[in-house]
């Protein structure tokens, strides 16, 4: 998705002269080269200084800019959280806020590194959207429709590098706002996000393999949430599953369990998240995930 | 920058005029942050009637942004003046049916960005300024006014450095520099704040320093720069200025005068402009 982004923001760049990026120190390869040295007035690197990126970045947007603000996504959501909250989203101005590197990605650098409460954190704030694509293709028109149709804030949320393309035979088209099913199925419904819709696609694969029918959904945009179509979800399978890279309170998972009560649905419910705990462990980004109890087998067992 | 000269005399009568529709409006509510306002008065005065171009213009090519949103009664106060806010707007401050509050918000006529927690003005007005600048190339300036309280804050030094990697000339910002934060005095809380100008410089800005009450002279320093760096001028002013009881007393940072202290304040400013 990285390196993804960096060539949209260039292409559209190159097209709107209200788009400017603004990097806190970081910075993805390939395009995003090529975007500082084609528009230099309009990419600003602000340092290790994530407070001053979103202020700039608030100023500009109040001058008629479009900025997109990138950095890690612990430091560009949590550092800055006020600018966030007052400059960007009290003022409603359409500024796009990239946690890159999000959720346990970057497996080996310890809390410090691992957005886990981004989500909850992220979509408690009024006018703020949020989006979370699951490979590089939901995550290039999410940027379109960042740099072109927001209307206020947005925090995206990304992954690193390396996604697979996951959505190329999704049965719905990409629409901010709607749920998108990437396959259909009658038995089992998977609702997940982001990156780890990659180890969902495979627990679909596998239980599809067993003979049951699988729907995998990509709930890419997390506020507003397709409300209507999460509940036809849990209305229309017997049994549905939340897999999330996200600490159990605030996300998705808290999410479709309100809307499970509010509609008195009856199916099945059960959800994988992050756990409520800094963990001490290093390891691969799959390790990771399953010292937080997100591990594949496991998943399938349950869902068999 | 406007060339026009700078009346002073004038300048004072606005200010006294200012000061006592002030008084009057605290008399409405208790939250005011009079105090805060009462130190800023010349050194607003003075951006709106004498530096910024055609500041009333919905299509002015100068912005203006009050970081230390505490004090916006001066700005509220001068935008009625101009016609820009109405005097009912003013009239319902505070309250349930009125658009002002204690700290201005963005939308409101000629408020320019939503200020009120400190230490998002630097950052605000840099990206601004940046935006004029290099950006749609134009000749616009930004003048920001920000408290000695708001310079604790980490962010306002990160935009500061940020300003003159930029290289953002047309950044003015106005320190009122009144030596008080809420609970007590600046050089007592961060005595390693002093001397402030040669920390200023040392950043990458333009600094000069003179009487904030002085509207002339802040006019001057202000059109008198060098250029070239982003400009911070330090206006050493005094907190509650024009009323002898709430000079220098921090508790006027918060409160409103009871009818008699009203009485008391209003009289002395009578007397001064008699």
């Amino acid at each position: 998705m990285r390196n993804k982004f960096a060539d949209v923001i260039y292409e559209i760049g190159q097209k709107d002269d209200s788009i400017c990026a603004l990097v806190a120190d970081i910075s993805p390869a390939g395009s995003m080269v090529n975007f500082r040295e084609d528009f230099p007035e309009r990419f600003i690197n602000c340092g290790v200084a994530e407070q001053s990126m979103i202020g700039i970045a608030a100023g500009m947007a109040l001058k008629g800019m479009r900025p997109f603000c990138y950095t890690i996504a612990t430091f560009s959501l949590y550092r800055p959280f006020e600018m966030i909250r007052v400059d960007l989203a009290y003022q409603n101005l359409p500024v796009t806020v990239i946690g890159m590197g999000a959720g346990v990605i970057y497996s080996t650098l310890g809390s410090t590194h691992h957005s886990m409460e981004d989500i909850a954190v992220a979509t408690a704030v009024p006018n703020m959207t949020v989006i979370a694509p699951c490979d590089p293709d939901e995550m290039r028109q999410a940027t379109l429709w960042c740099a072109t149709q927001s209307q206020g804030p947005v925090y995206m949320r990304l992954g690193k590098a390396g996604e697979p393309d996951l959505t190329e035979h999704a049965i719905d088209d990409f629409e901010v706002g709607k749920i998108r099913y990437i396959r259909k199925g009658k038995d089992v419904a998977i609702l997940t996000y982001g990156p780890i819709t990659a180890m969902a696609c495979e627990i679909a694969d596998r239980l599809e393999a067993q003979g049951k029918s699988v729907s995998l959904v990509s709930c890419h945009t997390i506020k507003p949430l397709d409300e209507d179509g999460v509940c036809g979800v849990l209305t229309s399978h017997d049994h549905v599953a939340v897999i999330e890279e996200h600490v159990p309170h605030g996300g998705l998972t808290s999410r479709v369990k309100e809307l499970a009560w509010e509609n008195k649905v009856g199916c099945q419910l059960s959800a994988w998240t992050l756990k409520d705990e800094f963990i001490h462990c290093y390891g691969t980004y799959e390790e990771l995930l399953a010292a937080h109890g997100i591990e594949k087998e496991a998943i399938i067992a349950a869902l068999s | 920058m406007s060339n026009t000269s700078f009346d002073n005399t004038e300048a004072r009568k606005r200010c006294l005029k200012y000061r006592r529709r002030l008084l009057d409006i605290s008399q409405q509510v208790s939250a005011l942050h009079g105090g805060a306002a009462l130190s800023a008065m010349e050194m607003v005065d003075c951006l709106y009637h004498g530096l910024m171009r055609d500041p009333a213009g919905a299509n002015s090519p100068d912005t203006f942004v009050m970081s230390k949103g505490h004090g916006c009664m001066v700005q509220y106060i001068i935008l009625e003046e101009m016609g820009v806010l109405s005097r009912e707007d003013l009239d319902l401050y505070c309250k349930a049916d009125g658009r002002l509050g204690c700290h201005p918000d963005y939308g409101n006529p000629g408020i320019e960005a939503s200020t009120g927690s400190l230490g998002h003005g630097m950052g605000l007005t840099v990206g601004m300024a940046y935006t004029e600048k290099f950006v749609k190339k134009t000749d616009g300036n930004v003048f920001v006014v920000v408290s000695d309280g708001e310079f604790q804050e980490g962010s306002t030094w990160e935009c500061m450095m940020m300003a003159a990697n930029l290289g953002v000339d047309n950044l003015i910002a106005c320190l009122d520099h009144n030596g008080f934060q809420s609970f007590g005095r600046t050089s007592e809380t961060h005595p390693q704040f002093y001397p402030i100008r040669e920390k200023v410089e040392a950043f990458g800005w333009e600094c000069a320093e003179v009487n904030g009450h002085d509207a002339a002279a802040v006019v001057d320093a202000i059109q008198s720069r060098k250029g070239g760096k982003p400009f911070l001028l330090v206006g050493n002013t005094v907190k509650g200025k024009g009323v002898s009881f709430m000079e220098n007393i921090p508790i006027w940072h918060y409160r409103s005068p009871n009818p008699e202290e009203y009485q008391q304040a209003i009289d002395e400013l009578q007397e001064v402009s008699s």
